[in-house]
């Protein structure tokens, strides 16, 4: 049971990461990734986030939303999974402003390196993609826990590596159309390309 | 964008302020789709529609929305029509949508839908909104549908699932570059796309962040 949980966040961190191998976050990973600092905040509030609401839209997918999962109410035939992607996204913006105003009261040193990342993380493609996989593999509760954690930490490895590669690639001479933006995207073609290589582990 | 016209507002996103190449706007989901042909169209088309109505619908009640609200407003407005989307496809092109997997209920946080609608939608009225809701799918699908064209038809010699270049397996001529189907190759079609792109408008380049003086004293060699 434990390997099957080790297996999964491997899978999650390396084989599937959710920034090389299925693009998402890609917004927030070109655009936030100029700085070693904000690399680093923004890949623990997304490991925390991640690790948050995965389970929790988990939970509320089998005992909300799935077919027959209403039979405990007395309505055993209802199907509401179309209302899927409205509740996962309210989920995810609930979760991440409850976060902020936990934070903002007990961790406020944590709240004050997080705090401008945190709006952010509502419309970063990665949370809301982690749960979406999530219901397409039909995880269990522990499942996604593991998977949630595994994501955002796979997530996280991929944009502070992307920060240290940038940060030493601003002093380079790069030619003038692919400045900036250009170059990036054929680093992170790189790096998605050294990620590849972990594909071919099978768990 | 100072002064917008219709036709600006339609045809600029285009080419002049590409969402993907200069906005940065919605790229998530513009690499993983263009594997294929087909799938990137629908996918420019759903972005499309999904974008023109929510910028639409905001920007017809856009004096209404208490801004502190505003982004769980325009969310569950984007969330309603991606969920229309998401049904349509299920009930008419159910292979494709099979094939999209994610990516449909991704449309929600494509950053080009809400960015329009922060951007654009809060400021202006309906009518305006909706061009530029077109305006800038058309930009995301023109991008997506010239890296999908290269991707397949040089990845697997096949446009639209037909036979272009017969393949070698296949006991035709061409020896198809396997890498272009990997995940990898969107990167760096979409990293020569932005560099062709600006080297023609050279308005579009990023200012360097140091420079290298020159060489003033000679090296000894």
């Amino acid at each position: 049971m434990l390997e099957h949980y080790i297996s999964l966040l491997v899978k999650a961190v390396f084989v599937e990461n959710m920034a090389l191998a299925f693009f998402l976050g890609m917004c927030t990973f070109l655009a936030l990734s100029k700085k070693m600092e904000a690399a680093i905040g923004l890949g623990i509030a997304v490991v925390v986030v991640l690790a948050v609401t995965v389970p929790v839209n988990n939970l509320i997918y089998n005992s909300l939303l799935r077919e027959g999962a209403l039979a405990w109410a007395g309505y055993p035939n209802v199907d509401l999974s179309f209302l899927g992607l409205l509740t996962y996204i309210g989920v995810i913006a609930a979760i991440v402003q409850i976060l902020e105003m936990v934070l903002d009261k007990y961790f406020p040193a944590l709240y004050n390196a997080l705090g401008v990342f945190l709006p952010l993380i509502t419309v970063n493609c990665a949370i809301m993609g982690a749960s979406l996989f999530m219901v397409e593999r039909d995880y269990t509760f522990g499942e996604s826990v593991v998977y949630g954690f595994g994501a955002g930490l796979g997530w996280a490895l991929a944009i502070i590596a992307l920060a240290g590669i940038r940060e030493k690639l601003k002093y380079s001479d790069v030619p003038e159309g692919l400045r900036g933006l250009g170059i990036t995207f054929i680093t992170v073609g790189l790096m998605s390309l050294g990620f590849m290589s972990f594909s071919g582990i099978s768990l | 964008m100072s002064d917008v016209t219709p036709k600006k507002v339609l045809l600029e996103p285009i080419l002049s302020n590409n969402p993907i190449a200069l906005q940065i706007l919605g790229i998530c989901s513009a690499l993983a789709v263009t594997t294929s042909l087909q799938l990137s169209i629908v996918m420019g088309l759903a972005v499309s529609l999904v974008t023109a109505f929510s910028s639409f619908s905001i920007a017809l009640i856009r004096s209404q929305i208490p801004s502190s609200i505003r982004i769980i407003v325009q969310m569950t407005i984007i969330a309603s029509l991606v969920i229309v989307v998401d049904q349509i496809l299920r009930a008419y092109a159910y292979e494709v949508s099979k094939q999209l997997s994610v990516f449909v209920g991704l449309i929600i946080t494509n950053c080009i839908v809400m960015g329009r609608a922060e951007a654009f939608a809060m400021q202006n009225g309906p009518v305006l909104s909706f061009l530029d809701g077109i305006g800038n799918g058309a930009g995301y699908s023109t991008m997506l549908i010239t890296v999908a064209t290269i991707r397949e038809l040089f990845g697997a010699g096949k446009l639209f699932g037909v036979v272009i270049f017969p393949t070698v397996a296949n006991g035709g001529w061409y020896q198809p570059n396997g890498l272009l189907l990997l995940p990898p190759s969107a990167f760096f079609i979409i990293g020569l796309i932005i560099w062709g792109l600006r080297s023609w408008k050279k308005d579009q380049v990023e200012s360097a962040e140091f420079k290298l003086s020159a060489h003033k004293v000679k090296e000894a060699f």
